[in-house]
């Protein structure tokens, strides 16, 4: 059951960071633990981050999940750029088209409970992520 | 755009990152810290992020370049004051920041940049 929705741009650096400082409220809201608030913060922020610079900018949803009792915070990050022709190579650790570490989607994949994928080249990349309390 | 400031303690520099920093500040900190380490002839760096929040791939590696770089002009570097919850996320993350050297305060990486200076 969705309790809420709701979402913000990702276009420039300063709204990456509007978008984690968005995230750490939602998370402390749900009453997560400290650890738990900054690895959904930490992989938001690699997430936002590669919107904006390999996707040319693009969105972040959040939406409160509440699944018969169990709380938790599903986010999903989606642009418009040219996807990812091959993703499996792209969730490699170490493996960057750019100016990264090549970590961003691996290790946002390792900090939350549920990750998922759809991206094609030409078509855009959109990132879900679900981080249970 | 702002910059976080740099003190001069002696041979030593003192950064203290108290700002949710955006990645372009992140990238002037470099500059600024490089320009500052050859201006004054620092022989140590000290980084204090005690009060960040989240230190996440980019600012992983921001570190780490600017203690490279810091090394290549004769400083050495110390990171201090990682919060627990960021030193778990980061080694999930997949960064343990090899090379770069820790004290858990600021009294400890000043004595240990000290030592090494």
């Amino acid at each position: 059951m969705n309790v809420a929705l709701d979402e913000a741009p990702l276009r420039s650096d300063h709204e990456i960071v509007l978008a984690r400082q968005m995230v750490r409220r939602l998370t402390q809201e749900l009453g997560f633990s400290l650890v738990d608030q900054t690895k959904m913060v930490t992989a938001a922020s690699e997430l936002a981050r590669n919107a904006l610079v390999y996707g040319g900018g693009g969105r972040m949803k959040w939406e409160l999940l509440d699944n018969g009792g169990r709380r938790g915070l599903k986010l999903t990050f989606s642009d418009e750029g040219p996807g990812i022709a091959n993703v499996e190579i792209a969730m490699t650790d170490g493996w960057t088209s750019g100016k990264g570490l090549g970590m961003g989607l691996s290790g946002a994949r390792r900090l939350v409970n549920q990750f998922e994928i759809d991206t094609r080249p030409g078509a855009g990349t959109r990132v879900t992520i679900t981080r249970w309390k | 755009m702002q910059h976080i400031p740099i003190l001069r303690m002696g041979e030593l520099l003192l950064v203290t990152i108290q700002v949710d920093m955006h990645d372009q500040m992140a990238l002037q900190l470099q500059d600024d810290l490089t320009v500052a380490i050859a201006r004054f002839g620092s022989k140590g760096v000290l980084i204090d992020i005690s009060a960040l929040e989240m230190v996440d791939s980019f600012i992983g590696r921001m570190i780490s370049d600017i203690s490279g770089m810091a090394r290549i002009l004769d400083a050495a570097t110390v990171l201090v004051g990682m919060r627990p919850a960021v030193a778990i996320t980061l080694v999930e993350l997949g960064l343990s920041l090899p090379g770069i050297a820790t004290a858990l305060n600021v009294e400890r990486g000043m004595a240990l940049l000290r030592r090494n200076v």
